[in-house]
């Protein structure tokens, strides 16, 4: 257990060195969907990050909770709970608050309840023992890597659109091929905060 | 008795109907290769053919028996709650499956890691709970189960098999090159997930346009 981790530690282990994207492949569905322009991508990055702290404090309190009254095989079962009705209170209060937003992400604002990151998140900070902050601080960095991720590769499709690629290569082929590359150059990082 | 038979012969009218069902999932409607669903799963476990299949199976069984509770209980789940309650199904049959992967071999439980939970947020399953086993027959449904829970692990045994003889220079431990193979390193590392999924994509895509062609 690292439970003596520092903050900032924690922030860019979660954003850059193990991105969740990236290095841990979690959230790939809405990678490959929304991905496609560059404001939408901003948009879909908010509001996962936003859904993120919420539920990850929730999972911090679910997790006390729980080890309390002994039940932790209820663990799996109580977080999607939460995070799908954070996902409808987010969906409400976008639908609310800027409509054209709403249309924009479509589906894909509902999907963010199977969106493997932001479980992913409630457990693996379940497991390395995260005090409050700590979850707070971890939930802030893979939001921030998830957006980062999700606008450099927008800013890449967007680009590609105008070249010539062949029939074949096109769509989901070449947005794996681009993450595959970017994922080469995150390796980079890889030492960094540690 | 006679109850007996006929229960046998509407099975087997209902398996001859539904061989199509099986095959869709198999080959045409791939969940991997076609549909591009539940990458998540296929992409960062297929470090290895072996997890690749335990992985393909555990998500198998979920999409199996999530398919036959929500088909059976199509006609009770109201309207409005009936995503809740389909994760809620599913959440459980994965509690189950962590449990039961724990009881028979913990170094695999290690090795999958938090991925067996997160079977519960596989697009796959859901996605066909909500367009096929909540319109559909029991039987129906456990066909389609099979095909996709077949095809999804196939795929996964796909990337898992090609990142292993690669990466590592061996399938299922057991190593295939003389010592002095260079390994490629970056086939085990999350990049080459990425670029294995794309190559597999393309020969599918290929595979398509060619037959479009003819």
């Amino acid at each position: 257990m690292s439970t003596e981790e520092s903050l900032w530690n924690i922030f860019i282990n979660a954003s850059l060195v193990n991105n969740f994207v990236l290095a841990y492949f979690l959230g790939i569905c809405p990678f490959l969907g929304v991905s496609g322009k560059m404001e939408t991508a901003t948009r879909m990055g908010g509001a996962v990050t936003f859904v993120m702290l919420i539920s990850s404090m929730c999972a911090y309190g679910i997790h006390a909770l729980l080890i309390a009254i002994n039940a932790p095989f209820l663990q799996l079962i109580s977080y999607i709970v939460v995070i799908a009705s954070t996902v409808q209170l987010v969906e409400m209060f976008v639908k609310k608050m800027s409509p054209a937003l709403f249309r924009q992400l479509g589906i894909f604002l509902p999907l963010i309840t199977t969106n493997c990151a932001i479980l992913g998140l409630a457990l693996f900070q379940t497991n390395k023992g995260y005090n409050f902050g700590q979850s707070f601080v971890y939930a802030l960095g893979a939001g921030a890597g998830f957006t980062l991720a999700l606008i450099l590769i927008a800013g890449l499709r967007e680009k590609l659109e105008f070249a010539e690629v062949p029939d074949i290569v096109k769509g989901t082929a070449l947005t794996l091929l681009i993450a595959g590359i970017l994922s080469l150059s995150f390796m980079g990082f890889a030492g960094l905060g540690s | 008795m006679e109850d007996n038979v006929a229960n046998n012969t509407s099975e087997q009218n209902k398996t001859g109907l539904s061989t199509d069902e099986f095959i869709k999932g198999l080959w045409r409607d791939n969940p991997v290769f076609v549909q591009v669903l539940g990458m998540c799963p296929v992409l960062a476990v297929s470090n290895t053919a072996l997890n690749a299949l335990a992985m393909g199976l555990a998500t198998a069984f979920v999409l199996l028996m999530s398919n036959i509770l929500v088909s059976a209980l199509r006609n009770f789940i109201p309207k409005e709650v009936r995503i809740a309650s389909y994760i809620l199904i599913i959440a459980t049959f994965v509690t189950v499956t962590d449990y039961a992967i724990q009881a028979i071999s913990l170094d695999l439980h290690k090795a999958l890691g938090a991925f067996i939970s997160l079977i519960v947020v596989n697009c796959l399953i859901l996605s066909r709970a909500e367009a096929f086993a909540s319109k559909n027959t029991i039987g129906k449904s456990i066909m389609d189960a099979l095909g996709m829970g077949v095809g999804f692990t196939f795929a996964l045994f796909c990337l898992g098999a090609v990142r292993e003889i690669l990466g590592n220079g061996s399938i299922f431990d057991i190593a295939l090159f003389p010592h002095n193979f260079q390994e490629w390193v970056v086939m085990i590392l999350p990049a080459g997930g990425f670029f294995t999924l794309a190559i597999w994509l393309l020969i599918f895509n290929g595979f398509k346009t060619k037959k479009a062609a003819v």
